[in-house]
């Protein structure tokens, strides 16, 4: 064990990229500890994707520094190599090999020797529940297998840093909800993890911190309770059987907003009991008769729209 | 899910490249995909047997009977000579042929993610390529003998005696060696398999605009001068010369100088291309 405190898995200050005269990267500044999850959310076009492509290797920064695993992007990059894996937006497989071959053949470029590469494939098929289609095409693989494979194939190399691009993008909800716990599996291992993600829902599951990117840039950051704190957004919703209820009840709270159509109120509230309990004794006071009472909590939703400008609301998926 | 502890042990920091295993990896990697997918290598033997058959069968009789007495042996005429005559243009489409084989593999292999996993990866780079160079050259060995068998089968009857054969080898392996790295370029340059496919084709076409399957001397002014410049023709003439067993002249070192101008450029060019941002 050494006593100096361990570099953090990445750190990037100022990183900048553009691609011609657009500006995809401006300014990202990361910091990411050893053996957590950290999740780079953002719309399409947020500069996720490129951002992963500058701290794998891929691409170079215009401007800025990084440091990966405790290794300098520009000046070392295969020590970078030698300490990350990615597993990309799109598979990452040979498609003519089969699922075991595949592992192999990473096994190989990793210089295992042939038993220990075949013990590290029968393990990884076995833990991605790949088993049965080991000995078949890749090709022939569903959409949840191949993302399996990749992921596994990312592993066989032990890396310190891993890399998931959209990790569930396209897949199906049973698949997804396996992808989560593979991830949460890996990070009990120790393995720092990078995810970049257009669900809210998934950096909320994952996630221990969370970058919200925007054109760019990185316009908040924190964990998703701290994010969902700094915005207000919790509120109690009320509804009403006729337009009289709802006057009655708009003038006894007095910090309410209306929706007559729907004839709903929406009053600002921390969701806590205390605070249910004074409502409904003001309404009560009045004889006000509710149809239907909700409390809403803030989620990454409001965060994120909250955060972004409004060209990048359409695009972000919420589910 | 079973234990994930066992995946994340320590990784010692050994930064040593292996280019000679991972060439290796990278070989076995190709070779497994052309038993894979083996329409590919039997459209690309099959093209130049095709084009042997209707040479020698269809245009034969005539062609032999033209070759009158500017070729040696093209005396005698006829379909037996024009074999002799048409069989190293085969040879060298074949080795065309192949390679083109190559650029469509090389696209293929970059339209799918799987090189950008390599380029990610703490691997000797050039293996990717040196990876498909080998098994080109293994799959275009394998083709020269089959076509070479159908050739001998329609009436080719190579006079060289075992160091002709030997130097032949060497040849086709140097000129095989050129062609197949100017693919692997050809083949990353490409957007699309499509286009992998079509790029290569002029290599194909050459041994036509040379003395592979007329002497050149039978062709219009312009056309003439290009055929007797142009690298296919040296190459061709250096095969024949060893095949029957004639004197060569300088083709030989004309036609090595080619090939080595070929490789070279292939060769900086494809790493160029490889080491490119993706």
């Amino acid at each position: 064990m050494t006593s100096t405190q361990p570099p953090p898995a990445i750190v990037a200050t100022g990183l900048r990229r553009s691609f011609g005269d657009h500006v995809v990267l401006d300014g990202l500044d990361l910091h990411v500890p050893r053996g957590t999850v950290f999740s780079l959310l953002g719309a399409n076009g947020a500069g996720k994707t490129t951002t992963v492509k500058i701290l794998s290797t891929l691409l170079r920064a215009d401007a800025g520094d990084a440091r990966v695993a405790g290794h300098d992007l520009a000046r070392e990059p295969d020590a970078v190599r030698a300490a990350i894996g990615v597993t990309g937006q799109f598979s990452a497989v040979d498609k003519l090999l089969t699922g075991e071959e595949n592992l192999r053949l990473m096994a190989d470029l990793h210089q295992l020797t042939r038993r220990d590469g075949r013990r590290r494939a029968a393990q990884l098929l076995e833990q991605f529940d790949l088993t049965e289609a080991a000995g078949k095409p890749a090709a022939t693989y569903s959409g949840g297998m191949l993302r399996r494979l990749d992921l596994a194939m990312t592993l066989v190399g032990s890396p310190q840093v891993i890399f998931l691009d959209e990790p569930t993008t396209g897949l199906d909800p049973r698949s997804r909800r396996a992808m989560w716990q593979i991830v949460r599996d890996l990070v009990a291992g120790g393995v720092t993890i990078f995810l970049t993600t257009q669900y809210l829902e998934e950096a909320d599951e994952l996630a221990d911190r969370i970058a919200v990117l925007d054109r760019g840039r990185v316009v908040a950051e924190g964990t998703a309770e701290e994010l969902k704190r700094r915005i207000p957004g919790g509120h109690v919703r009320l509804r009403f059987a006729d337009p009289q209820c709802l006057d009655a009840a708009m003038r006894v709270l007095n910090q309410a907003s209306r929706d007559n159509d729907a004839l709903a109120l929406r009053v600002p509230s921390d969701g806590s009991l205390r605070s249910l309990r004074t409502l409904i004794g003001r309404l009560d006071d009045q004889a006000i008769e509710v149809d239907e009472l909700s409390v809403h909590t803030p989620d990454l939703d409001d965060v994120f729209l909250a955060l972004t400008g409004d060209s990048a609301n359409e695009k972000v998926t919420t589910r | 899910m079973t234990t994930t502890a066992a995946l994340t042990g320590p990784r010692p920091a050994d930064l040593r490249f292996h280019p000679l295993r991972d060439s290796a990896t990278m070989l076995r990697r190709n070779l497994k995909r052309m038993l894979r997918y083996p329409s590919m290598t039997v459209m690309l033997v099959g093209m130049p047997v095709v084009f042997l058959l209707l040479f020698v069968y269809v245009l034969g009789g005539t062609l032999g009977a033209g070759l009158g007495g500017t070729v040696p042996g093209g005396a005698a005429g006829g379909r037996a000579a024009y074999a002799n005559y048409v069989a190293p243009a085969i040879i060298l489409m074949t080795v065309a042929a192949t390679v083109q084989g190559t650029a469509i593999s090389i696209a293929m292999d970059m339209t799918e993610g799987i090189i950008t996993r390599f380029r990610t990866m703490h691997i000797a780079r050039v293996s990717v390529l040196t990876g498909h160079v080998l098994g080109s050259v293994i799959q275009t060995v394998f083709s020269l003998a089959i076509v070479i068998g159908v050739a001998v089968l329609v009436g080719f009857r190579p006079t060289a005696g075992l160091g002709g054969w030997l130097a032949t080898a060497g040849f086709l392996l140097a000129v095989t060696f050129a062609l197949v790295w100017l693919s692997v370029a050809l083949g990353q340059v490409s957007k699309s398999v499509e286009t992998a496919s079509n790029l290569p084709m002029p290599l194909v076409l050459l041994p036509f605009l040379g003395s592979g399957f007329v002497p050149t001397d039978s062709m219009p002014a312009g056309l003439r001068w290009f055929a007797e410049y142009q690298p296919f023709t040296p190459i061709i003439e250096t095969l024949r010369g060893l095949l029957m067993d004639e004197p060569i002249g300088n083709h030989a070192w004309i036609a090595l100088a080619w090939c080595a101008v070929i490789a070279l450029g292939g060769y900086l060019w494809s790493k160029r291309l490889f080491n490119r941002e993706s």
